[in-house]
Order: structure tokens, then C-alpha cells, then sequence
């Protein structure tokens, strides 16, 4: 680098010429001191994702625990009219109901009026009802109804909840029909891999680490060329010897560094706050998320190289942004999708960093289980790239 | 050798010729004004002879470089300096001048050197560590100018330096311009000024694409097409110019007249003298207080051959 021109007449002056990165290092110095300057920027990087961090990782837990329940059981009521609520077998149920971990009775009411007001009013999330044969029908030997009302304006509380009362009604059917000290003939032993605990941090860090990176790398990047379309200082850029090689890098590498340290601050905000184990090689993670942030970077030029203002830039990034939070799989699982919506996640970047970061924290897996996702990348970073540099040429003619 | 050539310049964009064989040379050491309307062609012109923009036939040479064969080369020989303030608000001076030491691929103790030359030649240094957005209009185009001639440029650009800064700022920097062609550097600046116009060594006015005008200023008020043969121009002063000028326009010698400030510009046939001007004057009714003979100035030229060009290009239309 040190042979570059002293003199407009001396050879060095062809090494100069020939580089395609050509003020590359002007332009990355006057870039960082922007960055430096721009307290915003550093914001948006190192502050918020702590924030969203913390939000998500200790406040949210998808796990359905403790539902408030009501009960309205009917089968003591004709034995005892007393104060002993149910019968024997009625209490048995409400037992197995309270010991599972989801269900929190909280309340005994005395009417279908009660039992109906409760859920309406949104104190009780489920309610049950035992009727007064209860007890009559399972010494018959006939099938005993218990009526399980759950509120669906939730709908994974909703559905949890349907599947451990029917657990409890089919196990607790089997026990009555199975002869003393006889197993049933299946026993299911189910074991989680990966998140043996089902905690929520472990599901959703590294879903977050690949959304908080896009806002550096699309976003930043956007506005910094932007700022320069509207104070017409690119203008002036053109007049210069940089070449669009050298202008592209030197305005990339800073934001490029700003993600990493961003990365490795969420990575060990994960590890060490959080307590989500990373199984498999950091080292690899951190190679392959240089692939995402390369495209995304890309996608960043791309729209600076159509927008003309801050707010437009600001449209667009939102345009790559919501896709990336929405059809990547980090909220909703792809498999569930419409086959539109599933087809579309295979034109979201944020799709295969979601199966990267996931799969190399919470699996352990290696090149060789992801290598397809880091092409991907690399293939959409290198077509925003192209278009991106074909607009710039569009723009100076 | 010409510090810069144009050589029958063309550049069309589709059908639409934005540039129609524009031909001039600007001599070393010359302040170039460059004139004409807007959307005339003239950013178009400047654009193909910095190298930014290919023409579409004919030659532009800068600095002995051809604009086609090499135009990095023609990037590193020349400066430029955009109409709206364009450096950074949030860098320091120092940090403005020092990105551009960088860009031109000036490195270490010699860019150091040629920044504080920079420097005191636009006495900037008293402000190099204040950011370049707290500057007045004034010394922000003067630290623009410095950026533009960090590296040494035989050749500066300045497409309207003085747009939209003060009167006294406008008056510091073109003699700080003069300065600076006294030392060898040439200048090519549009503006739509005329006391700046008048102030270069030499001009060019295109419109429409074509250049329809081009000289020093002395030769342009004497084209024939302002100053028709067997015409002469008189300044009267006089009191009520309002009456005056019609009392005048009844004269049958006077070919045009027009109120210029508290006096009368009049084009009239030059067998008339000052002396029998004065009599028939008396004799209409008007008091000139002074008579004085009168170029025409550049205002006049540019409008009277505006004019000239706008009809022509109707009546081609019109065929």
C-alpha cells in the first residue's frame, strides 16, 4: 500500500491506477469517524439488542404453565350438600389435574352461571365440569364425561392445555381398565433433544442474534450512502479517482466490523447471562455469519443504491426486515406455513442464518450439516451485490 | 498547450442531443466562466470534461489527457467543487482535508506537508478542528475549495461557487480565485452572476446544447449582433427617467432604449454626436445631467443572443 502515488509524473503512479480498490482506505477512515460520531448508530448496535435480549430471553416463556382453572364439580353435590366438595373419583381426577403443572385450580364455583361468568370475564383460562353421575356412570362401568372448557383467544395455551387434559383422561381411563400391578402395553418415554428443559432463552437467542444483526448490516449501511445522495457529497465522490469497488468496501468494512463486535457481544451475552450452551464451534458460527452479513450488507447497497431519501431507504430496509422476522422460521415454524409462504422463506436470507446460528448452538452440527445455507447466502449476497453496482453505473450516466 | 480542449462535444441521451458540437480551448492560467440558462447543457459539458460522463463523439482534452482513452487520469489532474456545500458537516476541517489527502493517494508526511500548505493558502487553519457544519457559507466553500486543490490540480471546476453565500464571502473568494490563476492554476467556473462573469478572462455561453458565444469580455460587447455596424450606445442620466425614456423613444435615431437604475441606455445611428444628442434632447423635453458613450454589457449580450438563438431555433421548427 505504501507504493502508492508521491508524484503525478513517477511510475508508482500506474499501481496506483491499476487498483480496483481504489480509495478504499480514504474512504473506510472518513467512514469510521462517522460511525464514531454517530451515537445512534452505536446505539442501535450495542444497546438495543441487550435490551431485546432481555425482553425475550427472561421475560418470554412460551412454556404453558399454572392455568388458572375453575372447577364446577357436580357429583358431591347430590351425595352431601355439605361442605365437602365432590366425590371420591371426582376428587381423584382434580388431583392428577392439579399435580401435571399446567393446571392452577384456583376456584370451586357452584353454578353453570358461575362457571360460564368465570371465563368470560377472563379470570379462568380453562374450566372443568364434573356432572353429578360422575361417579354413578364409572361404577356402571359406562363412559363418565367431563366437560373441559378452554379459552381459545390464546391459541398455544389453548392447545396445550386440550392436550394434557386428554392425556390425563386417557391415562387415568387406562389405570381403571388395566388389572392391579399390570403396565400398559406401550409406554411412550419421551426425551427433548437439544433444549432438554424446553427453555424458552435457548429457542429464542439465537433466533434474535440473526434478527438484531440485519439492522447494522441492511440499515446502517442504507443510510450511509443515502445521507450522501442528499447532501450531494457523492456527487463529488465521483469526481474523485475512487473507484465504485473501493467506495462499496470502504463504506461496508466499518458496519462489517460494527456487526461483528455486535455478534460476539450477543454470543457472549447468551453464554454467560443466559446460560444457552453453544454445542457446536463458535468459530464456525462466526464464519458462516460473515456469509449472512455479507448478503445483508449487499441488500444495503442495494437499496442505497435506489433510494433517494432516508425515510425511503428506511421503507425499503423495513420491506427486508419484516420478511426476515416473519417467514425465517425465528416466530413461526416454517414447516406450518401455506406452500406460498414456505416458498417465499427460501428468498429470505434471514431463513438460513436462522438454521446456522440454531443449529450450530443448540445442535452442535458442522460445515457439513450447513454448508447448503452459507452458499445460499453467499449466492444472494453476490446477486444484490451485482445489481447494486450496476444501478451505481446507472446513476453517474 | 490549452489547459483544457473541447473538440466538437457531443453527447446525446437517446434521441434527445444534450450536447450539440460544443467546441473551445481554455488557455493555462485562464478564469473560465461558463455560462447559460439551466438544463442548457452546461452541467453535461462539465460532467463529460471531468471524465465522470463518456461523450458520444468528438474530443476532450484536459491537462494533455484525452477524456476517453483515460478518464482516472483525467480525476487525478483536476479538482472540483460542487455548487451546494458537499464535504462532511460531522469531520473537522482537518478531517475533510485529510479524506481527501487520502482520496488523491497522498500518504503520510506528504500529505501532512500539502494539507498545511492547503491550509495557509486558504487561511483556513485557525478553524481546523472546528466540524465542518459550524463553519459560515463563506469559509465552507473556501474549505471546499481547499479539499478540491489538496492535490495540486493545474485544474479546478467550480460549478457556482457562489450560489447562496454572502456578498462580502462572494467578494473574498474570487480574489482568492485570482489569486490563485496568478499562480498558474486554471479555472473553470459557471455562475449566473453577471458582475462575476465579467470579472473572467474569458466566457463561453451555450443554449440549447450549442455554444453561441465565445470570448473575453471586451470581444463579446463588441459582437456585431449587439452592436450592429453604423450604431452607437450612449448612457443619459437624467431626472425623471420614466418620462424621459418616452419623451426619447420619440426621437426617429434611437433604435432601442431602456432604464438602467436612474439613467437611460440608448442604441442609436452613430452619425448623430453627443452634442446634437444633447440638443434633441433638450428640444423633447429631457434634461440629461450626463451623456456618456457605452459598451453594451454582458447582460445585453447574453439576453440580445438568446434571443437571436430562440428565434432561429423556431424558425427550423417552423420548416
Amino acid at each position: 500500500m505504501h507504493l502508492l502515488n508521491r508524484n503525478t509524473e513517477s511510475g508508482t503512479e500506474v499501481a496506483w491506477s491499476n487498483n480496483p480498490f481504489r480509495g478504499f482506505r480514504a474512504i473506510f477512515y472518513k467512514e469510521s469517524l462517522h460511525l464514531r460520531r454517530d451515537s445512534m448508530a452505536i446505539m442501535f448496535a450495542l444497546l438495543i439488542p441487550i435490551v431485546e435480549m432481555i425482553i425475550l430471553g427472561a421475560a418470554i416463556d412460551t412454556n404453558v404453565r399454572q392455568v388458572k382453572t375453575v372447577v364446577f364439580d357436580q357429583s358431591g353435590l347430590m351425595e352431601h350438600a355439605s361442605d365437602v366438595e365432590g366425590s371420591q373419583s371426582s376428587r381423584a381426577l382434580l388431583d392428577r389435574f392439579r399435580s401435571s403443572d399446567t393446571f392452577k385450580i384456583y376456584k370451586y364455583v357452584y353454578s353453570d352461571e358461575a362457571l360460564t361468568h368465570e371465563m368470560v370475564s377472563g379470570h379462568a383460562k380453562v374450566g372443568l365440569k364434573i356432572p353429578y353421575d360422575f361417579d354413578r356412570q364409572l361404577l356402571r362401568g359406562d363412559s363418565a364425561q367431563v366437560m373441559v372448557l378452554v379459552d381459545g383467544s390464546d391459541s398455544s395455551v389453548a392447545g396445550q392445555t386440550l392436550n394434557v387434559a386428554s392425556a390425563i383422561g386417557l391415562d387415568e381411563s387406562l389405570r381403571r381398565m388395566l388389572p392391579e400391578g399390570k403396565q400398559p402395553a406401550i409406554d411412550i418415554r419421551p426425551k427433548v433433544m437439544f433444549n432438554p428443559d424446553s427453555r424458552s432463552p435457548n429457542f429464542f437467542l439465537p433466533g434474535l442474534m440473526t434478527v438484531l444483526l440485519l439492522f447494522v448490516t441492511t440499515m446502517l449501511t442504507a443510510f450511509s450512502i443515502v445521507r450522501e445522495k442528499e447532501r450531494g457529497t457523492l456527487e463529488q465522490l465521483f469526481v474523485t479517482p475512487v473507484r465504485p469497488l473501493g467506495l462499496m468496501m470502504g463504506k461496508i468494512m466499518p458496519y462489517f466490523g460494527l456487526a461483528m463486535t455486535e455478534m460476539l457481544m450477543i454470543l457472549a451475552f447468551m453464554r454467560f447471562a443466559f446460560r444457552v450452551p453453544i454445542h457446536g464451534s463458535v468459530l464456525l458460527l462466526l464464519l458462516l455469519a460473515m456469509c449472512y452479513m455479507f448478503t445483508h450488507l449487499s441488500l444495503g447497497m442495494l437499496i442505497s443504491s435506489k433510494a433517494n431519501s432516508q425515510n425511503d431507504a428506511m421503507q425499503r430496509s423495513m420491506g427486508i426486515m419484516l420478511p426476515s422476522i416473519f417467514l425465517s422460521g425465528y416466530i413461526f415454524p416454517l414447516d406450518n406455513m401455506p406452500w406460498i409462504f414456505y416458498l417465499m422463506s427460501f428468498f429470505v436470507p434471514a431463513t438460513y442464518m436462522m438454521q446456522i446460528s440454531r443449529g450450530i448452538i443448540l445442535r452442535g452440527a458442522g460445515f457439513g450439516d450447513l454448508w447448503m445455507n452459507a452458499a445460499a447466502l453467499l449466492l444472494m449476497g453476490f446477486g444484490a451485490l451485482t445489481l447494486a453496482a450496476r444501478n451505481f453505473k446507472k446513476m453517474i450516466v | 498547450m490549452p489547459a483544457i480542449v473541447a473538440d466538437n462535444l457531443v453527447r446525446k441521451y437517446g434521441d434527445f442531443t444534450a450536447v450539440d458540437g460544443v467546441s473551445f480551448q481554455v488557455q493555462p492560467g485562464e478564469v473560465f466562466g461558463f455560462l447559460g440558462p439551466n438544463g442548457s447543457g452546461k452541467t453535461t459539458v462539465i460532467k463529460m470534461l471531468t471524465g465522470i460522463l463518456p461523450v458520444t463523439s468528438g474530443r476532450g482534452i484536459v491537462d494533455g489527457i484525452d477524456v476517453t482513452n483515460d478518464p482516472d487520469g483525467v480525476k487525478q489532474r483536476i479538482g472540483y467543487m460542487s455548487q451546494k456545500f458537499s464535504l462532511y458537516d460531522d469531520l473537522t476541517v482537518l478531517e475533510n482535508l485529510r479524506f481527501y489527502a487520502q482520496i488523491y493517494g497522498l500518504r503520510g508526511k506528504e500529505a501532512e506537508r500539502k494539507i498545511e500548505l492547503t491550509m495557509q493558502q486558504n487561511a483556513i487553519e485557525p478553524y481546523k478542528n472546528r466540524l465542518a457544519g459550524k463553519l459560515s457559507g463563506g469559509w465552507k466553500q473556501r474549505l471546499a475549495l481547499s479539499c478540491a486543490m489538496m492535490h495540486g490540480p493545474k485544474i479546478l471546476y467550480l460549478d457556482e461557487p457562489t450560489a447562496g453565500i454572502d456578498p462580502v464571502a462572494r467578494r473574498k473568494l474570487w480574489d482568492l480565485l485570482f489569486d490563485l490563476s496568478g499562480q498558474g492554476i486554471t479555472f473553470f467556473v459557471t455562475t449566473h452572476y453577471m458582475d462575476e462573469a465579467e470579472r473572467c478572462s474569458h466566457l463561453a455561453y451555450i443554449y440549447y446544447g450549442k455554444l453561441i458565444a465565445d470570448g473575453t469580455p471586451e470581444t463579446l460587447r463588441e459582437i456585431p449582433e449587439v452592436s450592429p455596424p453604423g450604431t452607437r450606445r450612449f448612457e443619459i442620466a437624467t431626472k425623471d427617467v420614466t418620462s424621459a425614456l418616452r419623451r426619447a423613444r420619440t426621437l426617429p435615431f434611437i433604435r432601442s432604449a431602456t432604464i438602467f437604475g436612474r439613467s437611460i441606455h440608448a442604441l442609436m445611428q452613430d452619425t448623430i454626436s453627443e452634442a446634437e444628442l444633447q440638443r434633441e434632447l433638450e428640444q423633447a423635453g429631457v434634461h440629461p445631467e450626463e451623456i456618456r458613450p457605452l459598451l453594451p454589457d454582458l447582460e445585453d449580450v447574453f439576453v440580445e443572443l438568446t434571443y437571436r438563438r430562440q428565434s432561429e431555433l423556431e424558425g427550423s421548427r417552423a420548416l
